[in-house]
């Protein structure tokens, strides 16, 4: 029994070996072991999620508790060192929220509770503390923030136009995370290859600029690219703290007025409104709330227009392209090139390939009318914004742009007494803003 | 902040928070509809020697300089062959080591002489580039032993493998990381 077992084993196999292995009767060699190195251990994926956790509640308590700067870029050089050169930069919550994308709408994938904890723990902070993940605990980040020699101011017209940016790189992300044909956002990760000291020379190049301009502008890729810093944003708007340059009260003595290298420090609101003035500003905002229905609306017209060009940038409805157009006119590839392999693929089931290719086509549409649609979205709340009138009476940081780096403490007298590093004695007199303006 | 215990809400406190009381439901909603369907265990990437085209994507294709991709053999079906096709030049002048009879680029097949007529061919893998030339040629003319596969001590587990993106064969895919290999076997259906 067992015999014929062996025998037809045996023979299943050689029915697909031309040439019978041989059994070594002389020399009774023994066959080396394909050898499988193993993957990181599996364990360790639970150490990353608790560093980040133990990262945000330190960062969380060096801004808020300790107000240090020096705590915070001990916590940078950590973070760059632990998630940054030795994780490699990946898992990373910037990419994550594609990841979460994939999930929502690939049946086939599964997300990793690691990615899922990646994704949710810094957005739970910063609704309740704002960007302490940004602060020191992403590694993206700490790079740029400590490359940074010679902050230059960026002009507040660009500083808004290139802020909505990120949001946009957001949707786009998503739009292309959830129709399964690929992570743009981790494909043009500008700073990974600098963890990895390797990389596509494209990308290296990209590093290199980045590089460049982190030293002269504060974070370029946080505040004009970052999709998850766009998250953060938003979730810092709700948050239950907020960063404050004072640890008690603004004495409104301007000296913390250029500490942020990052545009993030906001004037107090001018005290008088002329009622002149008051009327053209509300006619604006009332244009502008009918402004952003409008964008919307157009946005997701040209989303819907742009679908079918956009839908070839997925491999699958690329290859069914060239499958059409090979079929309407053949072209003879000659050498094998991986292009003919693929079209050769095409050709043994070009039915399953053509009905999956319709379906990305369906997808595509839906994803891209709802892209379009949010840069209208986008672009129109960031009109509104602008117009909007603030109550601001003190210099604070931005809710939604300040990095909580705790540069700007240092800069406030009144902190220099908290410390100890100045006597009472030398403050400016606590008045209010008229006396100072 | 030194603000008096019964100071009433003012509107913009109330409003954020609400906003962040329906923002942590909505990610606890969205995490709960995530955790219902995701894994303890992590993806990896790994080919499918079936679906391998040995397009030759591998060795320029991959984020690392020189490709986490390598060529594996299997050796339990492998001929042990005088003439390989995986090692030799279609029609070699000679069945020797010299460079010019030898279709690996780097000559990272090792061939050690075991016993008449057969020949043992191990791959260095610091030397291998995984570009699939010696792949091409024992799949095509021999029992298929040689074949690509990830090496996990190389791969860096990009989010988006970007050799995947460009494969011919679709033959990329994740996997789960406690079997991170797809290992040709002679008992392969």
């Amino acid at each position: 029994m067992v015999l014929i077992f062996l025998l037809f084993g045996l023979s299943a196999a050689f029915a697909e070996q031309r040439f019978p292995p041989p059994d070594f009767s002389e020399t009774n060699h023994q066959l080396p072991i394909t050898t499988t190195p193993p993957t990181r251990a599996e364990w360790l994926q639970y150490l990353d999620v608790a560093v980040l956790a133990a990262g945000l509640g330190l960062a969380v308590w060096l801004i808020y508790k300790r107000r240090s700067r020096r705590g915070i870029f001990w916590l940078s050089i950590f973070s760059l060192s632990y998630f940054g050169f030795y994780r490699e930069g990946c898992v990373c919550a910037i990419g994550a929220p594609q990841n979460i994308a994939l999930g929502l709408f690939h049946s086939g994938y599964a997300v990793p509770v690691t990615v899922i904890a990646f994704f949710a723990l810094p957005l739970i902070v910063a609704l309740f503390a704002g960007r302490a993940f940004c602060a020191g605990v992403c590694p993206h980040g700490a790079l740029q923030d400590l490359l940074l020699i010679k902050p230059l101011k960026v002009p507040a017209w660009l500083e808004h136009g290139l802020g909505i940016l990120p949001f946009i790189f957001l949707g786009f992300g998503l739009t292309f995370a959830a129709t399964g044909t690929g992570f743009p956002i981790c494909r043009y990760d500008p700073i990974v290859p600098i963890f990895r000291l390797n990389g596509p020379s494209l990308l290296i190049a990209l590093a290199a600029i980045t590089v460049l301009l982190a030293m002269f502008v504060g974070r370029p890729y946080c505040r004009f690219l970052c999709p998850y810093g766009a998250l953060l944003k938003i979730s810092s708007l709700a948050s239950k703290w907020r960063v404050r340059v004072t640890p008690d009260y603004c004495t409104q003595c301007r000296l913390c007025e250029h500490s942020c290298p990052f545009g993030a420090m906001r004037e107090p609101a001018p005290g008088t409104i002329e009622p002149k003035s008051l009327v053209t500003e509300r006619r604006r905002l009332g244009w502008l709330l009918v402004l952003v229905p409008v964008l919307i609306a157009g946005g997701a017209w040209f989303g819907g227009e742009l679908a079918v060009p956009v839908s070839k940038l997925n491999p699958t409805v690329e290859l069914a392209e060239r499958y059409i157009a090979q079929q309407a006119s053949p072209v003879d590839h000659g050498v094998m090139t991986p292009e003919a392999l693929s079209l050769e693929r095409a050709e043994r089931d070009p039915e399953a390939l053509l009905t999956s290719a319709a379906d990305l086509r369906r997808r595509f549409w839906l994803a891209c009318v709802l892209f379009g649609g949010w840069i209208g979205l986008v672009v129109g709340l960031k009109l509104v914004s602008l117009s909007l009138r603030t109550r601001r009476t003190d210099f604070e940081p931005d809710r939604g742009a300040c990095f909580a780096c705790a540069r700007c403490f240092r800069s406030c007298p009144q902190e220099l007494v908290r410390i100890g590093q100045m006597p009472a004695s030398e403050l400016p007199a606590p008045v209010p803003a008229a006396a100072k303006a | 902040m030194n603000k008096p215990a019964n100071e009433p809400t003012t509107r913009r406190t109330f409003l954020r928070n609400g906003a962040r009381l329906a923002a942590m439901t909505s990610l606890g909603a969205l995490g709960g509809v995530l955790a219902s369907r995701s894994q303890a265990e992590n993806w990896v990437w790994q080919i499918d020697p079936q679906k391998c085209l040995r397009c030759g994507n591998c060795a320029t294709k991959c984020v690392l300089e020189q490709s986490a991709v390598k060529c594996v053999h299997a050796f339990a079906m492998c001929g042990y062959c005088n003439l390989c096709t995986g090692y030799f030049e279609p029609e070699p002048n000679a069945l020797t080591t010299a460079a010019e009879n030898q279709l690996c680029p780097t000559a990272a097949i090792k061939r050690t002489f075991i016993e008449d007529p057969y020949y043992e061919y191990v791959i260095d893998e610091n030397l291998c580039i995984g570009c699939a030339k010696c792949v091409e040629g024992c799949s095509r003319f021999g029992n298929g032993s040689l074949f690509l596969q990830i090496r996990h001590d190389r791969c860096v587990r990009c989010n988006e493998c970007a050799i995947a993106r460009t494969c011919p064969g679709d033959a990329f895919r994740r996997v789960p990381a406690s079997q991170p290999y797809l290992l040709k076997t002679t008992h392969a259906h």
